[in-house]
């Protein structure tokens, strides 16, 4: 991999980028002050300034959109790209809806951290996906499964504090940090309602990926290693899903189970890409 | 004008003096009335709680008030003036302005931070407003302090932590459960702290109590003062599984919560967190509890710990709680100020005036054969003469007063300008 950005990007993409990063930043320097001083001021301003950063994140991609005439999600820097994108968009929606806005504080960091992540994950240039895969499907398989793991994402970000607050009621640890995350109860119920979302879509995005795979490679199922994880990281959902309904596995264990989960779903998403070679190693679109 | 604070609290008067002194907050009427018909005060708010009783009033002289104040708390509860003398403080000027804002940013409370401070003095106002013994300055007075109250709040921490143990203790049960309204709570046992701390609970919309004692007449009188439901205490133990908050504070000398019940009601209860408080000394509840998952054990020392804690960060905001009162407390006074020097010099111009007025009269009356012309000469050397005098103080006034009270009172005291009949 060449670090030839200019091939890659246009200009204007690269000026939107660091725009939208830096409002970003503004946004998540807000929340953690809003951690440190929680005054309500701190984290409207706080959200507004990542409203903001979310509405120029999207018009990039927008602007990808019509430039290469493609949903624009076929190599690894534009799917992370994509990801942060619905990382945002569903902790707006979900703030909106819920006001958790301490949620941010976790959220918006890791935002960041996708976000330069995708900037150093560029290929020589944008691929051109080939005539076979070019369908339907792309926008609906990446549009499902990146939603799924955006909500399992929040669950992750739900389970950090859940777990720290938990550390502190548990064991006596009282700091001024109590007063700023919400209630147990309140973080297990948004952990257990993100899984509730997450995992459906994480379900969808993957049967419309065997849809998909049907149509382009003639199988339904290749075991490729990005199937396979994707398998394994539904399993550890599921599993989880069912022990919460059947013998109550909540609190700390769920917040576990939600952290290692979000382990294995960016593994699957990146390190299967980078490490493991198959089907869904963007530059051997056209094998088998 | 002046704002004039005169009162007794849990700093000054014991708890027998203070409810000797207290007013009825419910009928403030006759109180309110008797004050402002003192010849020295203009307007008047009493506030009455369980840890305080003040007067908050406007005067032009802060001594006949004091003066007054005291005759009149004497009087209305039938004390004699050395009684309560020692109990009683005043504050005038800006020292009163700091001591109400400081009241109503509950910086001056038993409890630091407590919020029902602020909601009395609000009660206390309205009364004042309703019997119309405030004016202009009073209102604004008291809104000014509702606001810096607000901000104190808002700004600091003060008031974020709980600073006794049974507070702390719904704190917790907020910080696991959030909503206690659907909770079930049993109480085993009897004692003051474990009383105080259901009263909380209850307090905080907890519908579903549960009693249970030895001795079944102390938990069904309990039952009743709570609106719970007594158990039976030999059924309760298979029993734990539905509740979610076990407060425990019995005089049993060994362990009668074990480890193995809490389990078992834990597993029959789908992992759902519990929060057992033990008060007991010694304790009720098996400290490895707490190493079940979703359980949360506190005793009494824990408790203290969290209270302790709490008091120091509130120590800490208290300090930039003054420093808000004491900018706020220089602005108000400033406005006060301001609302003086007019009316001062009016009232000095007023007052020569009318001496000028009295004299010429005087002498022109027994002045016979005087011409008119002589007359009207006359009037312009007292009126030039009147000026000249005038000019000094007026001057004084108007570059010294707008920033400090002294020239003020001064020049009040110097030409006898605060009676009202006078005037």
């Amino acid at each position: 991999m060449q670090i030839t950005p200019l091939l890659y990007f246009k200009p204007i993409e690269i000026y939107l980028f660091y725009l939208t990063l830096t409002i970003y930043c503004i946004g998540t320097i807000n929340f953690l002050i809003y951690l440190i001083k929680p005054r309500p001021l701190f984290s409207l301003l706080a959200f507004y300034i990542t409203i903001i950063g979310f509405v120029f994140h999207s018009i990039i991609f927008i602007f990808r959109y019509f430039t290469y005439a493609c949903f624009p999600v076929t190599d690894l820097h534009q799917s992370l790209f994509f990801f942060a994108w619905c990382f945002v968009g569903v902790f707006i929606i979900f703030n909106i809806k819920h006001k958790i806005p301490v949620l941010g504080s976790f959220v918006t960091p890791l935002a960041i951290v996708f976000l330069i992540s995708s900037a150093t994950l560029f290929t020589q240039k944008p691929v051109q996906i080939p005539p076979p895969l070019r369908s339907i499907w792309l926008p609906i398989h990446t549009t499902l499964a990146f939603l799924g793991e955006a909500f399992l994402g929040l669950a992750f970000c739900g389970g950090v504090m859940y777990l720290i607050q938990e550390n502190q009621i548990k064991n006596k640890k009282w700091s001024r940090f109590l007063h700023r995350l919400p209630s147990l109860q309140t973080l297990d119920d948004l952990n257990y309602l993100c899984l509730s979302l997450g995992f459906p879509f994480l379900t969808l995005g993957i049967i419309t990926g065997s849809i998909w795979a049907e149509y382009a490679w003639g199988s339904y199922w290749n075991w490729d290693p990005k199937e396979t994880w994707s398998l394994v990281t539904w399993l550890i959902y599921a599993a989880l899903l069912h022990g919460r309904l059947t013998i109550g596995w909540r609190g700390r264990r769920a917040a576990y189970f939600l952290i290692i989960g979000f382990a294995v779903v960016l593994f699957t998403f990146l390190g299967v890409n980078l490490l493991l070679p198959g089907l869904h190693s963007y530059d051997s679109f056209t094998s088998p | 004008m002046n704002i004039i604070v005169a009162g007794l609290s849990h700093k000054t008067a014991s708890i027998e003096i203070r409810e000797r002194l207290s007013f009825s907050s419910r009928n403030l009427t006759t109180p309110l009335q008797e004050i402002v018909n003192f010849p020295a005060i203009y307007e008047a708010i009493i506030l009455s709680t369980c840890n305080r009783v003040e007067i908050v009033c406007t005067a032009a002289d802060s001594e006949k008030v004091i003066r007054e104040i005291k005759i009149f708390l004497a009087d209305f509860h039938k004390l004699s003036l050395d009684e309560i003398t020692p109990h009683l403080y005043f504050y005038t000027g800006q020292d009163a302005i700091r001591h109400v804002f400081r009241v109503a940013s509950s910086l001056d409370s038993m409890i630091v931070g407590e919020p029902q401070i602020l909601g009395q003095l609000k009660d206390a106002y309205r009364s004042a407003v309703a019997n119309k013994t405030t004016g202009s300055i009073l209102n604004r007075f008291l809104h000014k302090a509702f606001s810096v109250a607000k901000r104190v709040r808002t700004e600091t921490d003060i008031a974020s932590s709980a600073v006794s143990i049974s507070f702390a203790a719904v704190e917790l049960a907020r910080k696991i459960f959030d909503n206690l309204e659907d909770k079930k709570i049993l109480l085993i046992g009897a004692g003051e702290m474990a009383e105080l701390v259901t009263r909380h609970l209850v307090s905080h919309m907890v519908k579903e109590l549960f009693i249970t004692n030895r001795t079944f007449e102390h938990a069904f009188l309990l039952a009743q003062e709570f609106g719970g439901r007594v158990l039976k205490f030999d059924e309760l133990f298979d029993n734990f599984a539905p509740m979610d908050i076990i407060i425990s504070s019995t005089d049993a000398h060994d362990i009668i919560i074990t480890y193995e019940k809490i389990a078992k009601a834990l597993h029959a209860r789908k992992n759902k967190p519990m929060f057992l408080i033990d008060i007991a000394v010694p304790r009720n509840i098996d400290p490895r509890v707490n190493d079940l998952p979703n359980v949360y054990l506190y005793n009494i020392d824990d408790l203290d710990g969290i209270v302790e804690k709490n008091r120091q960060v509130r120590e800490k905001e208290a300090k930039q709680a003054e420093e808000i009162v004491e900018k706020e407390q220089m602005r108000f006074y400033v406005w006060l100020q301001q609302q003086e020097v007019t009316p001062t010099i009016i009232t000095l111009k007023e007052k020569f005036e009318s001496i000028r007025l009295k004299e010429i009269e005087k002498t022109f009356s027994h002045w016979e054969g005087l011409r008119e012309e002589d007359k009207e000469k006359i009037n312009a050397l007292t009126h030039a003469i009147v000026n000249k005098i005038l000019h000094g103080p007026i001057n004084f006034l108007k570059t010294k007063g707008e920033k400090n009270r002294f020239p003020i009172e001064e020049i009040k005291k110097i030409f006898n300008l605060n009676d009202k009949e006078d005037a």
